[in-house]
């Protein structure tokens, strides 16, 4: 298939084994000795004044070893972006949401503590909530935060080209509000950590975190400790999806409460406390004016939304500049207008989700495209095909498509499923629907302003030349970057897989912004490949002094070196290395080719330890607009799927049977785990389009906080999904690489809508698609065309 | 008050002098220190607690210790032979069917216990013998193909 030996393969993760037989350990699979439990108390009203907070008998309870307040933590502000630092590690003046943090206790053991958080008591005044849009904007509403009036946390106001005036030029122009509903992030490992601060005063935080860089500088910055004496760690972390990117209350109250106590102190997230923590997907309502000329070109569009944002910031900065500029591609789009509010409710904050900040975005135009293609009377693989984009094309918004599989995926997906023959020729009840989308392979940008690097890694040659370990900061969560790392150093040294191991997830690693964004296959991967190079050119550097050739005649294949112009006499290298492993079995003999180990060997002799070095940053990226940092990227991956359905008329249920994805990923690394981010993409997107809703009672209490009233996509609910590898080799990842893991969410809600029109004549603008709402509007739908046939009888 | 019990687990008979709140998954995870098995919810809706007992797959979350009383007991750690790895455990590593690895080993006994009872389950069978185990990464696909990989005795 491929010139290479190990990317590009189906190579086993090389961390499959351990959590095939249960040894991966996980945050809560570590004890410490002396180890302390910690438990959080959470605000039990969604807005108050906290007038008094009394721990004395708390405090008294025999076992407790550490209450800490809002007193203890300080009041140093943090979040996410620094332009909207707005949470304290505890609520001193008021509490806003269900769940916001209030104190936290450790103690010998966790009963003992939870028992201790039952004894602290808080007078609050209750305050006047506001949980939703409509609430918190209305005039003279309360006020979440004083600074924020009218509750607006964040706007955004963009217009590139014209839309006035391009929408005035159209034929058809449609107008439609869409909306979605609160989803979590459903990870099945709850949050914990274990912070440990020892006798020099260094202390060490292990968490089930997806950015061990980002928790690391939040923590440094707000209890005042010295980087360089701050380590973060992250054991096997069970799944994240974005929520679990930035710094948490619990990391640094178990972080204050070890430097108190001097002890261990191990806190998780109970499964409702990950819900109340939440830091997920956003409700958008979005109302998108298109307008497309006869002939399917789209002109304009304009893009108005509102974003639930729950009581604090987090992400929401970033989401919000996302919900914009991830639509417009990835079409030729020449008019693009967005106005954009971010709204403060009394609820607990939302922030990143797999697909952050586009996917309602995305469903809501997809829908609409649709729509538009049906108006002009066009099928929606050609409308698309019509207007999308290809390598080398701007967007109005500045994102550069330096490689662009779009119309590989789009035909790929329609000759896979069967679209020409199926469109508009199923049954009733049954359809298909398409949709297409693209997202960024990495921010641009960190999330705060800086020029850091934002991946460094090394790899150390072991002293007998014999194995590689590449140390990087790097988050493995589930995706399987650790392995794409291992063999991109693999591929690139040229030695095979097994000889090289991979540490990630440490901050003594290096730098690296972690895994969100979809970044790390990219940076992190052009991090490793350098260093891996660095490895090569030092081994062989030596080799060619030592062996008098040009180090242009030599290479690294396989394990063995390789002489390009005819042999080259190695013999003494060979014996100087056998003599030092006299005894060892399995040792190169003779004429036998000259390996990677020898050679390696040879160099530490020379040189020392061999250590290769990797840095990665972004080149210059374009955009000079407000808001430009959210959405431009080094790459951009891009999908489409064709989604078929079956609706049940008369319950109003809606079956899923298959899905065709096609995803550009530039280049597989590795092409199981490439199928995996499809699939699992395509889980979410579909729990999100059929299932998924955070509910609240009038007091802002979550209603479903646990996973059988929030409910997921279980074996029975995803069909299987065809995955498509479509490979664009762009010219900025390494060997052509770049994202799969959140790009692949986004066509398949849209995707499903499309299909569910095409089976019932409905369109939703309203998620998530339960047999009730469906139910209900095919009941409407019968009722008006009953009503209809009786006015014309 | 502590009360006696004895669990065989993996083959292996402990004593144990437990409170009789506590559940089967605690006493697995932190007395018997056999963290293989997970804690997802605590409440018996993920899964990921799955553990045979006297044959059955069930949430070790929900079974109070004491109720288990003289059972015998399977874990992830007691899958594995002592050389290698279980031919399902094979199949998961080399079908992709593991990502983040935190519904793995509750898949996995799930897995099990199905093929002993239906050594050629239909894709239907397996996906119902999975029901309650929650995955969020995967997408449940290549989980289901490494399954029939074992029923269909796949060369590996």
């Amino acid at each position: 298939m491929s010139d290479y030996s190990t990317v590009n393969s189906r190579a086993p993760r090389v961390d499959a084994p351990a959590k095939a037989t249960g040894s991966a350990v996980y945050i809560d699979d570590i004890r410490l000795p002396g180890m302390l439990f910690g438990a959080m108390l959470h605000s039990p009203l969604a807005h108050a004044r906290i007038l008094n907070i009394d721990a004395s008998r708390a405090k008294r309870l025999p076992g407790v070893k550490c209450v800490v307040t809002s007193e203890d933590a300080g009041l140093v502000k943090y979040g996410v972006s620094p332009a909207r630092y707005d949470e304290t590690v505890f609520c001193q003046d008021k509490v806003r949401y269900v769940g916001d943090e209030v104190a936290a206790v450790a103690a010998v053991d966790l009963e003992t503590a939870l028992e201790a958080l039952s004894l602290i008591e808080v007078e609050y005044e209750e305050l006047p909530a506001v949980l939703t849009l409509e609430e918190a904007m209305a005039e003279g509403a309360p006020v979440v935060h004083d600074e924020y009036p009218r509750n607006i946390g964040a706007q955004v106001h963009q217009e590139f080209g014209d839309v006035e005036a391009a929408l005035a030029e159209c034929d058809v122009v449609r107008t439609d509000t869409f909306r979605n509903k609160r989803q979590d992030g459903a990870f099945i490992e709850p949050q914990g950590c274990i912070a440990e601060y020892d006798a020099n005063g260094n202390l060490t935080l292990r968490s089930s975190t997806q950015s061990p860089h980002y928790v690391q500088r939040t923590i440094a910055m707000v209890l005042g400790i010295p980087i360089g004496k701050l380590r973060v760690v992250k054991p096997y972390v069970g799944g994240g999806f974005g929520p679990k990117v930035a710094a948490n209350a619990m990391e640094m109250a178990a972080c204050l409460m070890s430097m108190k106590t001097g002890k261990p102190v191990k806190m998780n997230f109970t499964r409702e406390e990950v819900f109340l923590h939440s830091r997920a997907r956003h409700q958008f309502v979005h109302t998108l004016t298109t307008g497309a000329k006869k002939d399917g070109t789209i002109l304009a569009l304009k893009n108005e939304c509102y974003l639930e944002g729950g009581a604090y910031s987090s992400f929401g900065i970033a989401t919000i500049y996302y919900a914009g500029s991830l639509l417009g591609g990835p079409y030729r789009l020449a008019n693009m207008k967005y106005d954009a509010y971010r709204i403060y409710t009394n609820k607990p904050a939302c922030g990143a989700q797999r697909g952050h900040g586009g996917v309602i975005a995305r469903a809501a135009w997809e829908q609409q495209l649709d729509r538009i293609a049906e108006e002009i009377g066009m099928d929606p693989v050609e409308l698309r095909l019509k207007n999308m984009m290809e390598a080398g094309d701007i967007s109005c918004n500045d994102l550069k498509m330096n490689s662009l599989g779009m119309r590989e995926c789009i035909e790929a997906v329609r000759d896979g499923s069967g679209w020409k023959e199926k469109k508009g020729r199923l049954p009733k009840g049954k359809g298909i629907g398409m949709a297409c989308g693209f997202f960024v392979s990495g921010a641009g940008f960190p999330i705060y302003r800086s020029e850091t690097y934002h991946a460094t890694v090394s790899i150390h040659v072991s002293e007998d030349g014999g194995t590689v370990h590449v140390y990087t900061a790097s988050a493995e969560i589930g995706q399987g970057s650790d392995t794409a790392f291992a063999m991109i150093a693999a591929e690139t040294i040229g030695i095979p897989l097994d000889s090289v191991r991979i540490s990630s997830g440490d901050t003594e690693f290096g730098i690296d912004l972690g895994a969100y964004s979809s970044r790390q296959t990219l940076m992190t991967g052009h991090a490793v490949k350098e260093a891996a190079v660095d490895v090569g050119r030092q081994v062989l550097g030596v080799l060619a002094r030592e062996l008098k050739v040009d180090i242009s005649e030599l290479d690294i294949k396989d394990g063995l070196i390789v002489f390009k112009h005819g042999r080259v006499d190695y013999s003494h290298v060979r014996s100087r290395y056998n003599k030092e492993h006299r005894g060892w079995p399995g040792l190169a003999k003779g004429r036998e080719p000259l390996t990677f180990q020898e050679a390696a060997r040879i160099a530490y002799l020379a040189r020392g330890t061999i250590i290769g070095k990797g840095k990665y940053k972004p080149a210059e990226l374009g955009g000079t607009h407000k808001g430009a940092a959210v959405g431009t990227s080094p790459a951009y991956g891009c999908s489409a799927q064709v989604v078929e359905v079956s609706v049940d008329l008369e319950t109003g249920r809606i079956t899923v049977e298959k899905m065709t994805d096609a995803h550009d990923c530039g280049f597989a690394i590795n092409r199981t785990s490439v199928e995996g981010q499809m699939q699992g993409s395509l889980s979410m997107g579909l729990g999100e389009a059929m299932l998924e809703e955070v509910k609240f009672d009038g007091k802002g209490r979550i209603l479903n906080p646990n996973l059988a009233e929030y409910k997921i996509a279980t074996s029975l609910d995803m069909p299987n999904v065809e995955p498509i590898i479509v490979e664009s080799h762009e010219p900025y990842g390494p060997f052509g690489a770049k994202e799969v893991g959140e790009g692949a969410i986004m066509p398949t809600i849209p995707a499903i809508l499309n299909a569910v029109y095409d089976a019932t004549g409905i369109r939703f603008q309203e998620l998530p698609l339960t047999p009730e709402r469906v139910f209900m509007a095919i009941r409407a739908k019968k009722r008006e065309s009953e009503q209809g046939a009786n006015e014309q009888g | 008050m502590k009360t006696l019990i004895t669990l065989t687990v993996n083959g292996t008979e402990h004593e144990l002098a437990i409170e009789p709140n506590r559940t089967l998954l605690d006493v697995l995870r932190y007395d018997l220190e056999l963290t293989g098995t997970k804690k997802g919810c605590d409440v018996g809706e993920c899964g990921s607690c799955t553990v045979i007992l006297n044959g059955k797959p069930v949430n070790a979350c929900l079974v109070l210790a004491i109720q288990a009383n003289g059972a015998e007991i399977i874990t992830i750690e007691g899958l594995k032979p002592p050389q290698g790895l279980h031919p399902l455990q094979q199949a998961f590593v080399e079908k992709g069917a593991i990502q983040c690895g935190f519904c793995s080993p509750g898949m996995l006994l799930s897995a099990s216990s199905l093929l002993k009872q239906n050594p050629n389950p239909t894709e239907e069978e397996i996906r119902t013998a999975l029901s309650g185990n929650l995955c969020r990464c995967t997408g449940y696909q290549k989980i289901v193909e490494a399954i029939q990989s074992v029923a269909k005795g796949e060369e590996r």
